[in-house]
């Protein structure tokens, strides 16, 4: 299935979790939250989660800011 | 000397020597030092480190952005900041509709929770208007503000100088409402103090202690000192120091600019007047005065 991962679209294996998302992108073990379709994925629910075709995700961190 | 023993040393002398330096109190939190002090735009995190380590802040403010895929990845901001030491107040800089500055709290929040950070359940809420004044919309800001608040969080509002609209702002519930002194990154300071000083008198009637924090427009320590000095109860400012020559030395200076000014306001200030008044005495004078 395709998903878009931070505005880009990515191929991912159908079924996968958030979990597997952030490992895949070796960001399971970093602080990151995730959003699918506007909606916030907590953390305890990263596992849970099953993706579909389509998702718009984001995967966000903390930056420097004022 | 160790910096941890100088530490103990200048908390001593504040603490026996300085008056009225009380810790600010936003929602329960209390916070030793009025000066908030943003993370963004640093030339590298080893100055930034140092930089917030020289003003004394305790409260840091952050972004939410997507975060870099594999292989763009370089150092973290969380790298660099001691998350027992500071308490992280998330923003929602860049948002320009409530829709998305509640979308990017509650991102904000799930990322300080899983830090265990104490700033998970505040947030500072900007809800900005337009792309090149960077000013607040005051509309969105209110209605994202009581939303924020039915999700449970503190709200510290980022609002223009408008009394009539902070005070709004205010009242949909927010822990703090933070008039900026000038645009964001402008480094023109207070640019109307008298609208400041009116959105202190509305915020605070009735309700002395509830926080208020001149948010943006710093350039330099005098304007720190200068909204200090007309009662707010904190600066909250970033380019200032990350962008000057010497941004380490000017931490130091924002540190003593906040500490200056909040003394000068509790001390009370001489009224202003036309004419001179004489420091010395006229009485025993040996010269010649005109016109006697």
């Amino acid at each position: 299935m395709t998903v878009i991962l931070n505005g880009t679209p990515t191929d991912l294996p159908d079924g996968a979790t958030v979990h597997e998302l952030l490992e895949l992108n070796e960001l399971a073990a970093r602080p990151c939250a995730v959003e699918v379709n506007r909606a916030l994925v907590p953390k305890r629910s990263h596992e849970a989660h099953i993706l579909c075709d389509g998702d718009a995700i984001e995967v966000v961190t903390l930056v420097g800011g004022g | 000397m160790s910096s941890t023993v100088q530490g103990e040393i200048e908390a001593k002398h504040i603490g026996e020597c300085e008056p009225g330096l009380s810790p600010l109190v936003i929602g329960g939190r209390t916070i030793a030092s009025r000066l908030i002090v943003g993370t963004g735009k640093y030339s590298n995190y080893e100055t930034m480190g140092t930089a917030l380590d020289a003003s004394g802040a305790d409260v840091v403010t952050v972004a939410v952005r997507r975060e870099r895929l594999v292989n763009e990845r370089g150092e973290s901001l969380l790298d660099h900041i001691d998350l027992s030491r500071y308490m992280i107040l998330p923003n929602t800089a860049g948002c320009f509709s409530a829709d998305d500055a509640v979308r990017v709290s509650l991102l904000g929040r799930d990322l300080l929770e899983q830090l265990g950070n104490a700033g998970a359940s505040w947030v500072k809420l900007e809800v900005l208007g337009d792309k090149k004044t960077l000013l607040p919309d005051p509309a969105a800001t209110i209605e994202a503000t009581k939303r924020l608040v039915a999700e449970g969080f503190d709200v510290l509002a980022y609002s223009s100088d408008d009394p009539i609209a902070s005070l709004r702002i205010k009242e949909a519930g927010a822990m703090s409402v933070m008039p900026a002194g000038s645009p964001i990154g402008s480094g023109m300071g207070v640019l109307n103090a008298n609208n400041i000083a009116l959105c202190l008198e509305l915020l605070k009637e009735n309700d002395a202690d509830y926080p208020v924090i001149v948010d943006a427009g710093v350039g330099a320590a005098s304007d720190v000192s200068r909204a200090m000095e007309l009662g707010a109860d904190g600066v909250l400012l970033n380019t200032a120091i990350a962008h000057a020559k010497q941004p380490i030395m000017m931490a130091h200076a924002m540190r003593k600019a906040c500490q200056s000014g909040r003394q000068s306001y509790l001390a009370g200030r001489i009224p202003r007047r036309k004419y001179a008044t004489a420091s010395s005495p006229f009485d025993g004078v040996i010269s010649h005065i005109p016109g006697e």
